[in-house]
């Protein structure tokens, strides 16, 4: 695998890579997030005890569970940017770190309007939603750090220690309905049990996650190679790579 | 198709004022978002080129000056 992967590290072939991955991610993205979404509003039933509100599931689950996958995918970028000091696994932390933001606003969000009808209350300063919004300002001030030293080297590698630092909230936010006592309640799906929701319903949950997920790695694709651009702008083969179009 | 009409639909069993702030806002932030990673693009592409350019026209007019 390595053999595979050790020629990626090399901005200009990263750059192609994602270039030529892009349009197939985006277009599957699009697809399964609509077709995921449409049968979950739609066609799917609604719960006998929370009736259509159930329907802002289809939305809250994946990007709730995005907003986790893409802080450990960054926690793990910033750790190997740290360790093996890889330019472009810089740029990866700092390129993925705004997708994960929406995606936990999202999820905040969604949680919200959720909340207002089943539990009676737009917010609540509970466990899973308070962890759930540090981690929103933990990717805020990731992308904070970033840009907040006149030296971008510096601050590339200060944000990568914040990513790496703040990964300790994932594991809170999963855990804290297990943990404490919340409002929200625990897991639907799990991988070791066999899940509780029933199929009508699991299966457009499970084709939105992949939507969720395909959109995440479709615009991580168009971050990175704006990011390549930018940070090897002096290369002539940028040049010559934008010369085309 | 789990309702009986489009109105059913859009009423969602009276919570539709919730789903749809859901579903709108996701929406909203995902456009925004794609919007704001293409325009990125876009941008540095345009300013790139203006530099190429720049860089072009000055070459042309220090090769004017020389006799």
């Amino acid at each position: 695998m390595f053999k595979w992967l050790h020629p990626l590290a090399k901005p200009e072939i990263l750059y192609h890579f994602c270039g030529r991955l892009l349009p197939w991610l985006m277009g599957s993205a699009v697809l399964t997030l609509l077709f995921g979404n449409i049968w979950g509003l739609a066609f799917s039933p609604p719960d006998y005890q929370q009736f259509d509100t159930v329907r802002i599931i289809y939305i809250h689950v994946p990007s709730a569970l995005l907003s986790m996958a893409t802080y450990t995918i960054m926690a793990i970028a910033a750790f190997t940017a740290l360790v093996w000091q890889i330019k472009v696994v810089q740029w990866a932390v700092l390129a993925i770190a705004p997708i994960g933001a929406v995606f936990t606003a999202i999820a905040l969000l969604t949680g919200m309007a959720w909340g207002k009808p089943m539990w009676g209350t737009w917010w609540e300063w509970d466990a899973r939603l308070t962890s759930e919004l540090i981690l929103l300002f933990l990717y805020l001030g990731v992308i904070a750090l970033a840009g907040a030293f006149s030296d971008r080297q510096t601050g590339t590698k200060v944000a990568c220690l914040l990513a790496l630092v703040g990964f300790v909230n994932v594991p809170i936010i999963h855990f804290s309905v297990e943990w404490w006592n919340t409002l929200h309640q625990g897991a639907s799906i799990t991988k070791f049990d066999k899940p509780s929701v029933h199929p009508s319903m699991l299966w457009p949950l499970l084709i939105s996650l992949l939507g969720f997920y395909l959109l995440m790695l479709a615009l991580f694709c168009v971050r990175l190679r704006t990011a390549i651009l930018q940070n090897e702008q002096h290369r002539p083969w940028v040049k010559s790579a934008l010369g085309g179009q | 198709m789990y309702f009986d009409s489009f109105s059913d639909f859009l009423a969602m069993g009276g919570y539709g004022f919730f789903i749809w702030l859901a579903y709108g806002l996701t929406y909203l932030l995902l456009i925004g978002l794609v919007a704001y990673c293409f325009w990125e693009v876009k941008a540095f592409r345009q300013h790139i080129q203006q530099k190429l350019a720049r860089a072009q026209r000055i070459k042309q007019y220090q090769e004017a000056d020389q006799p």
